[in-house]
């Protein structure tokens, strides 16, 4: 595997698209969306056909990967993903799976941790 | 049985762990040594004023630029899976650390002996947050080794942080990192618990 290089080598390097078009001007997501937070396909939903082209290319890729993984296998910034994402939950054709928020229990973030370690003693 | 599928849905899914340092010290070679895929890399706009990521409704005319940031994956269980976030190097791009850290597990510091200055922002970052965190010292080819102890009094770090060196393209050497922040984590997670109760 080769390792990539740094992010800092492409920062700054100006966009020729504004992105936000294709949100149309939406800048936040009305669902509260963690990097690393997953998604799941809801079972025996269609996808409508009003549905654009970005918000079809999002809801391919998604089922069991991550916000930042969407937002990478679709080359679309983070925030834009976010959106997309958003209104596909809204709209119920996908579903959030839980990670670690301000609500998390103590006895929850202490199970997840227990069970992360073991995950990667046996990794 | 309904309980049970409403536990099971409240229980994380994933989490992540973040990986900080400065500029070539090794994050992307150790998210890339432990990662189950080939890294991935996601982008935020930025406006060039700096103002707040994505924030481009109400300044339209503003030139935008992206910050990239290197993440990989780890399965650990069919329910669990780890994300591993290195974060932006440079000063400028600190605000996108809120986002990235917020509900992290915690944070390996990387650190380069030559350049240890470089490593005193996180340090500071993560303290003030009280996100749990150790260093690694990421032991490059030809460059003079020292004890791990007096690095860590050289950086003035708190006692209680565990601090190891490593090579990070090493995969064992790279999961032995991440077992070790889980662990501290967990440790501080359970300190937190008899405090409290006393």
């Amino acid at each position: 595997m080769t390792p990539p290089v740094e992010p800092e080598d492409e920062a700054y390097r100006p966009r020729l698209i504004r992105s936000y078009t294709i949100t149309a001007g939406r800048t936040a997501s009305k669902v509260d969306l963690a990097m690393e937070a997953t998604l799941r396909l809801q079972a025996g939903a269609e996808a409508p056909a009003y549905l654009t082209p970005s918000a079809m290319q999002v809801l391919e890729v998604c089922d069991r990967r991550s916000v930042a993984e969407v937002s990478a296998l679709t080359k679309m910034p983070i925030g834009v993903t976010r959106v997309l994402l958003g209104d596909l939950i809204e709209q119920g054709l996908i579903r959030l799976q839980a990670t670690i928020t301000e609500k998390t229990s103590t006895d929850e973030r202490l199970e997840l941790i227990e069970r992360t370690l073991r995950g990667l003693r046996n990794y | 049985m309904d309980f049970e599928t409403t536990k099971a849905q409240r229980a994380a899914a994933s989490t992540k762990i973040v990986i900080a340092g400065g500029f070539g010290v090794g994050k992307s070679t150790l998210v890339g040594a432990v990662s189950e895929i080939d890294p991935l890399r996601t982008e935020a706009l930025v406006t060039n004023e700096s103002e707040g990521v994505d924030d481009l409704a109400a300044v339209p005319t503003k030139h935008t630029t992206t910050v990239a940031m290197d993440f990989g994956r780890l399965t650990l269980a069919e329910d669990l899976v780890l994300y591993l976030f290195g974060t932006p190097g440079q000063r400028r791009f600190w605000f996108m650390w809120d986002d990235l850290c917020r509900g992290a597990i915690g944070a390996i510091v990387m650190v380069d002996v030559a350049r240890l200055d470089e490593s005193f922002s996180p340090l500071d970052y993560f303290e003030s947050k009280g996100i749990p965190f150790i260093v690694a010292v990421n032991e490059f080819d030809g460059v003079p080794r020292y004890p791990v102890d007096e690095i860590a009094a050289a950086l003035a770090l708190p006692p209680e942080v565990p601090i190891i060196s490593l090579d990070a393209r090493d995969r064992e050497q790279a999961k032995g990192a991440l077992v070790k922040i889980t662990e501290y984590a967990l440790m501080r997670l359970r300190e937190s618990l008899t405090v409290n109760a006393n």
